[in-house]
């Protein structure tokens, strides 16, 4: 199969910048608690979509651009995200084949620590007032990888994204 | 990439070295934040636009009031002001001017689910820096913690890692609210349990520390517990300003320069340092 270079771009930056709007997105305070990482999970299916493609520099710079984006400390995301994409790079071969609920669980993994990454940073930075409730996106997002799976495969098969 | 994301950590955390390489990303992440808070801006423009006209007038009728009200008020204020330089002029102290002001306006987007900071449309472009207070109508909002080329991002009072340095308007005494991370509640955790201190009593910010100005309403105490067993009482206080609500807001450059002053009968302007007059 030969890859339509140019769609792909395209498809992988609106993704991105997507999921970017979504994870800034104003919502009331029960729903704010538990809006998943987004971002991550973009990132994690087109790495397991196309790891020659998207690698963990790509990761990285995505994750430099979240910071910029929430104001967190310069390189917070862009090391987590780095990390957990280096991981499902090396075991994207595997992974693909698991069926939805396996896949789901492993995904769960990456994204709590990715989520404990940040916390690790966060805490040495010296701030308070994190609560259990931070933990709550880790599972939220992981619910929500088969949705942005399928919704992903469908945008991408139906734009001739290969 | 390890190495490089934890010195970009250390630097960031250390030294504002790295602002600039943010400040040329942010150019790039704003369009996103611009076009999340849009749909939400255009529906309350909307809104505006479709109120029905008698609504409006009757609206038109109560701003006209208070604007008379808040006339007469500002006539009495002006007295006042006077009458605070004269006095001050007495005692051979220096009056701060006032403040100069800019409007900024909120870009609805939310950055971090446990922390209240708001993202406004006002940036380094139009001089905002960071440390400045910023202000709605009816008190302290926050401070700005970082400036952006578009936007800047502001800390509310509300927020846990916030402390703002306060006074009781009645009897002048001092303490520290801090944020409890709820939008409704401040904490003040620094008074004693025989503290002179009530439900209902104003907070006032007390302009220690140089960040915020001196005097603008802050919280109103609404509950005074007091700790037998401890040495410090449980106090919290509401925010004066509506932090939930709010859509514009006011970034205050506050002139911390003393001016001098020209008193009638002495020719000669002094300038004396600031002192503080409560004992």
């Amino acid at each position: 199969m030969r890859l339509n270079k140019r769609s792909y771009i395209e498809g992988y930056l609106a993704s991105l910048v997507l999921a970017m709007g979504l994870s800034i997105l104003p919502l009331p305070v029960f729903l704010k608690v538990v809006n998943p990482d987004w971002v991550l999970l973009v990132l994690i299916y087109w790495v397991l979509r196309m790891p020659e493609k998207v690698g963990v520099f790509n990761a990285w710079l995505v994750g430099l651009l979240v910071d910029v984006l929430t104001g967190r400390l310069f390189g917070i995301h862009a090391l987590a995200y780095a990390i957990v994409c280096f991981f499902y790079l090396k075991i994207h071969k595997r992974l693909r084949q698991y069926p939805l609920p396996q896949q789901t669980l492993f995904v769960f993994c990456g994204l709590l620590f990715s989520q404990i990454m940040l916390y690790w940073i966060e805490t040495l930075q010296g701030k308070v007032g994190i609560s259990l409730i931070f933990w709550l996106p880790v599972l939220t997002s992981a619910l929500f990888w088969p949705v942005i799976n399928i919704g992903l495969r469908y945008f991408r098969i139906s734009g001739h994204i290969n | 990439m390890l190495l490089i994301s934890i010195a970009l950590l250390t630097l960031d955390h250390r030294s504002s070295r790295i602002d600039n390489t943010r400040s040329i990303l942010s150019i790039i992440t704003y369009p996103i934040q611009v076009i999340v808070s849009f749909p939400i801006e255009f529906f309350e423009q909307v809104t505006e636009i479709t109120f029905f006209s008698s609504e409006l007038r009757k609206d038109n009728d109560s701003l006209k009031q208070e604007l008379l009200a808040s006339r007469v008020k500002l006539l009495k204020f002006d007295a006042l002001t006077n009458e605070n330089i004269r006095l001050r002029g007495l005692l051979e102290n220096s009056f701060k001017l006032g403040e100069q002001v800019l409007v900024a306006e909120l870009l609805s987007v939310n950055l971090v689910p446990y922390e209240h900071v708001m993202v406004v449309n006002k940036g380094s472009r139009f001089g905002v820096h960071e440390k400045q207070s910023v202000l709605d109508s009816n008190g302290i909002v926050g401070q700005v913690v970082r400036s952006l080329p578009l936007s800047s991002e502001v800390m509310l009072i509300t927020d846990p890692n916030h402390a703002i340095p306060v006074q009781v308007n009645r009897n002048g005494l001092r303490t520290i609210a801090i944020g409890s991370g709820r939008l409704d509640r401040l904490i003040l955790p620094f008074l004693p349990n025989n503290a002179d201190i009530l439900p209902g009593d104003l907070l006032v910010s007390s302009g220690l520390g140089g960040a915020f100005p001196q005097g603008y309403p802050v919280a109103v105490v609404d509950s005074f517990t007091v700790q037998p067993n401890k040495p410090f009482a449980n106090i919290s206080a509401t925010p004066k300003a509506r932090l939930d609500r709010i859509r514009e807001i006011l970034i205050v450059w506050s002139d911390v320069t003393p001016v001098p002053i020209h008193t009638p009968e002495r020719k000669n302007p002094q300038e004396i340092k600031d002192t503080q007059d409560a004992p």
